[in-house]
């Protein structure tokens, strides 16, 4: 099988806030054309090692590179897509406002928005189905359209990797399946990396588990449900943080804890 | 009515009106979104050690009010964050330094003790003409930096995290509008004082983002409501005989409790 293109990688990564470790030399490698799924508990870290991906935390110590660079050079190549629910349902903006932020760039500073902008707009806003909804205000969507609106404007950054923060978090299953069903389009043009604390949420279309809470246990492939995809997928050697290949994800939940 | 227009005075004092409703509508707009309103309160406070500063130096108050406003916009805005403090500490600390200084300044200077109530509560009917050429000229600094920076502004107002990622200067930009916001609260200092201006900056916005969902057309309305608000405030403390500045504020809450009920959601 084709050898897949690293999107990021985690070496050895520490976080600390203050006294508290926070992520415990964590090695995680992003390949394209997967879903890779990050679960844990609350407080667990999840959201830091996004951040961290993000270069928006700095890791106390460790390394990590995005296509090869580092996050500075290549975080252009990133589509962050932050939870939906965090946002001032007030806001003066439209959809399209929104998903126009997805083209700012440090080189945009002091010039306008262009055609190609509003094309690449275009297209994001199609890939999730939500052109029909474009001149209405952020507030008045529903959680599921907010979050493809969110999702379009991660798309707008013409990103090679897709990084959700909870992306399914009070979503019903069907906004939930139609979700995912655009994320696994997604997949053949980039990597896909989604955090949640919903195990049952990312079990039917994630190809590789990781599990945080404070060190990272990785799932070569999904337990559940992953028949069709458990073999295509070979255990990469640098991946497996500490050795413990879990065989059934809740007896892995009751070890966390340790 | 129409012939109070006949005094020098009630015009220019209009026109420093309308003047203070566009940078007001403006940024306003901003404070209201971004959720900033006591850190403009923080600001405004603050340039009061600086009309203070200029009473005791000999220069114009209010250059020491915009080098004060624009120095704790700075010192908020880029310092108080990487020394880890939290937000409202700081803004609680400025706050109160700011008026202190102004006063322990005013104190020192020899001879007459200027009139420090005309800048805590506005004088707008003492407004001179130099003064409404300095506001023309602090509008026009505040609509070009918007016009330059809107999108930088409208990501950092909605989702600063975002805007890190796409590269935007996050740190630098908050630092311009606060700095905007200190060039403001300076334009209103003449109209309604320093201790009322976070109601100029927070209730034509708030009351234009119940009307309207753009952020332009929020900033268009809110001048617009913040101009009604100043005639109608002038043309109550007129014929009522009260302070202008007081009554331009009573109008504006008035305003905004009605807006309450008959504005959508």
């Amino acid at each position: 099988m084709m050898k897949k293109k690293m999107a990021i990688c985690l070496e050895d990564v520490c976080v600390r806030y203050g006294d508290a470790s926070v992520l415990e030399d964590v090695n995680l490698s992003v390949y394209e054309n997967e879903i890779l799924g990050i679960i844990g508990p609350n407080g667990g870290g999840k959201t830091t090692i996004l951040k961290v991906m993000l270069g928006l935390i700095a890791p106390d110590s460790g390394h990590v590179s995005v296509f090869g660079g580092s996050i500075a050079e290549n975080r252009h190549l990133i589509g962050y897509v932050p939870q939906h629910s965090s946002f001032d349902r007030q806001f003066p903006a439209s959809v399209w406002d929104v998903v126009m932020m997805g083209r700012l760039s440090a080189g945009k500073f002091l010039r306008g928005f262009d055609d190609v902008d509003r094309r690449v707009c275009a297209d994001a806003l199609g890939t999730v189905d939500a052109l029909s909804f474009r001149d209405k205000q952020i507030g008045d969507l529903s959680g599921g359209e907010r979050q493809r609106v969110l999702v379009a404007r991660a798309l707008a950054c013409e990103p090679r990797v897709l990084l959700l923060d909870e992306p399914t978090a009070s979503a019903d299953r069907t906004v939930e399946s139609k979700f995912y069903e655009i994320l696994s389009k997604l997949k053949e043009k980039m990597a896909v990396v989604l955090v949640s604390h919903d195990i049952g949420a990312v079990s039917v279309y994630v190809d590789k588990i990781a599990c945080v809470n404070q060190r990272l246990f990785y799932h070569d492939d999904k337990e559940i449900g992953a028949q069709e995809i458990a073999k295509t997928y070979r255990c990469p050697v640098e991946l497996i943080a500490h050795g413990v290949p879990h065989r059934v994800l809740k007896r892995h939940k009751g070890a966390l804890g340790k | 009515m129409i012939d109070v227009l006949q005094y020098d005075f009630m015009r220019y004092a209009l026109v420093a009106g309308v003047l203070a409703s566009i940078a007001c509508g403006i940024i306003g707009t901003y404070v209201v979104t971004k959720r900033i309103v006591f850190i403009s309160g923080g600001i405004s406070h603050a340039a009061f050690g600086g009309i203070g500063l200029g009473y005791f130096l000999g220069v114009s108050p209010f250059l020491g009010a915009v080098v004060a406003g624009v120095f704790f916009a700075v010192v908020m805005g880029f310092f108080a964050k990487r020394m880890g403090q939290r937000d409202d500490t700081v803004i609680g600390v400025v706050w109160s330094f700011g008026m202190a200084m102004g006063i322990l300044f005013v104190y020192m200077t020899p001879g007459y003790a200027p009139d420090l109530m005309s800048y805590l509560f506005g004088s707008i009917l003492a407004v001179p003409v130099n003064e409404l050429y300095l506001m023309l000229a602090l509008d026009v600094v505040i609509v070009a930096t918007v016009w330059l920076f809107y999108k930088e502004f409208f990501a950092v107002c909605f989702d600063e995290e975002f805007a890190r990622v796409r590269g935007v200067k996050v740190d630098f930009v908050n630092v311009v509008l606060l700095c905007l916001i200190a060039l403001t609260v300076v334009l209103l200092i003449r109209v309604v004082g320093i201790i009322l201006v976070i109601a100029m900056l927070s209730i034509p916005a708030a009351i234009a983002g119940r009307l309207v969902h753009d952020m332009r057309r929020m900033m268009g309305v809110a001048v617009v409501v913040g101009c009604v608000f100043m005639v109608v405030g002038l043309g109550v403390s007129y014929a009522l005989d009260l302070p202008s500045g007081a009554t331009i504020i009573l109008v504006s809450v008035l305003g905004f409790v009605f807006s309450g009920f008959c504005g959508k959601k």
